[in-house]
């Protein structure tokens, strides 16, 4: 077996400071979509309405966010609020800010188009049975929305676990910080450590994102 | 005053030039069968949808004559309760099972009691021959089925109109005849219906008249035995002709 310096990880408590990088990073995804999901949903119920401005507004937001590499964007905010606020927002607080302004966005979409793609027979016939628009949304739209929605959101809490990654550019400590500085601790004892202790990461995160994925292959095909 | 239950004068219904109906007025007696038919395209399908208030119409009125309900259909509220509707798509809520879906509006809408609609509900399951599936989701059933849960579904709402738009023209001949049975039986028991069909034989069986209708008019209103055997307009006998093989043997 090539060496791939796997005992830097062994050495004092490598593996709980690995571990516990892995925690800052899905704690702040976690925080993250539990915030920004429900914004999201409601986002996209305003965004399926026909006002010009709430459109006009809501695609400006969406645009933004999207375009914007989600680095700026935790550069803006970071660096933005004590250059022109003045406050020193720690790195965790500027991330789940990022993160949930990103989640709410692309969560809105995907309610849009989740609650587009349910057909209009579905409206009518609700609608022909005397349900108020309140109660056709409640107990026909909106139950069927969120079937489409998991498979796809599950897809963007991978996405957002992946993310945090980047972070550790605005002086997180997140797990491939960790990793980092674990390399560079051992670098002339350990000179291979980055094959290990990257591969390691690797399976960290596999770790994290795999059972979200079977939850969600699980969920597609009890509903479908 | 006439009994009718249901009177619709002079309905215009445009989508932006297009006329889709014309000038159409209708009356409907309390307990009547009305089948409509027409080429596709002749306004039947819009005319049901405007009976019950899913299109708006440009001019004139729909009136109704529901018990303790009289006035304009499209100040909706309760009268759209008093009118069911079964469309040709299958329409039932895929994320409920058939007892879910038969029992909503009538749970949610009129606030019966649970246990009360849930025991109707049943018995009507019953009566369309789908007893045994309460507890299937629609994925689970034929195109026949899914249907006769829709007219289920509608009943239990008590409407003293039903309007069936092409119910069974995505249904193969078997499936069909076990609808169009729930709608005969439906039709004996004396219930006021409109039916868009293209069935001519079952139009014939269920209808107490048959109107024909093309280009958002009404062209010929008659009998079936009259409208079938001895039409009175050029239309009719054109459009009757398209059913018939007689005149390609000779």
């Amino acid at each position: 077996m090539p060496d791939l310096g796997l005992e830097v990880l062994l050495k004092g408590n490598n593996m709980l400071r690995l571990l516990q990088g892995l925690w800052a990073a899905v704690e702040i995804s976690l925080v993250s979509i539990v915030t920004s999901f429900p914004l999201g949903i409601i986002l996209g119920i305003i965004m399926t309405k026909e006002n010009i401005l709430i459109k006009f507004l809501t695609k400006i937001y969406l645009e933004f966010i999207r375009i914007m590499p989600q680095l700026v964007l935790l550069f803006i905010v970071f660096f933005g609020s004590t250059k022109i606020l003045g406050i020193n927002l720690p790195g965790e607080t500027s991330a789940i800010i990022v993160f949930v302004l990103w989640g709410a966005a692309e969560m809105g979409d995907l309610t849009r188009s989740a609650i587009l793609s349910v057909p209009v027979h579905q409206y009518e016939s609700s609608k022909a049975l005397g349900l108020s628009k309140t109660q056709s949304y409640f107990y026909v739209i909106l139950p069927q929305t969120l079937r489409r929605l998991v498979p796809l959101s599950i897809n963007l809490v991978t996405r957002m676990v992946k993310t945090t990654s980047l972070v550790l550019m605005i002086g997180v400590v997140e797990v491939l910080k960790t990793g980092q500085q674990i390399i560079e601790a051992n670098r002339m004892t350990s000179p291979n450590a980055a094959f290990g202790v990257f591969l390691v990461i690797f399976i960290l995160y596999f770790l994290v994102c795999w059972p979200a994925s079977i939850a969600a292959r699980q969920l597609e095909k009890k509903w479908s | 005053m006439a009994d009718y239950i249901l009177n619709i004068r002079h309905i215009v219904k445009k989508y932006k030039e297009h006329i889709v109906l014309d000038d159409l007025s209708l009356e409907v007696e309390e307990g009547e069968v009305i089948v409509i038919i027409g080429p596709s395209g002749c306004g039947k399908s819009t005319l049901l949808r405007c009976i019950n208030g899913l299109e708006k119409i440009q001019s004139g009125s729909i009136s109704t004559n529901i018990q303790g309900y009289t006035g304009n259909i499209m100040d909706m509220g309760v009268s759209r309760q008093k009118i069911g509707m079964v469309f040709q798509s299958y329409d039932l809520f895929p994320h409920m099972d058939v007892l879910g879906n038969i029992m909503l509006a009538p749970v949610k809408v009129q606030k019966r009691e649970k246990n009360e609609v849930k025991r109707e509900a049943l018995g009507l399951l019953k009566r369309v021959g789908l007893e045994n599936k309460a507890k299937s989701y629609p994925r689970q059933l034929s195109g026949g089925q899914k249907q006769r849960v829709a007219v289920v579904r509608a009943l239990i709402m008590h409407p003293e109109i039903m309007l069936f738009d092409e119910v069974t023209a995505a249904l193969d001949p078997e499936m069909t005849r076990e609808v169009l049975d729930v709608i005969l039986a439906l039709a004996n028991q004396g219930k006021t219906m409109l039916i868009v069909t293209h069935e001519m034989k079952f139009a014939r069986a269920v209808a107490d008249r048959i109107v024909f209708m093309d280009e958002g008019k009404i062209i010929e209103s008659n009998t079936p035995e009259k409208f079938f055997e001895n039409p009175e307009t050029d239309r009719a006998k054109k459009f009757l002709n398209v059913f018939s093989f007689d005149n390609k043997i000779s």
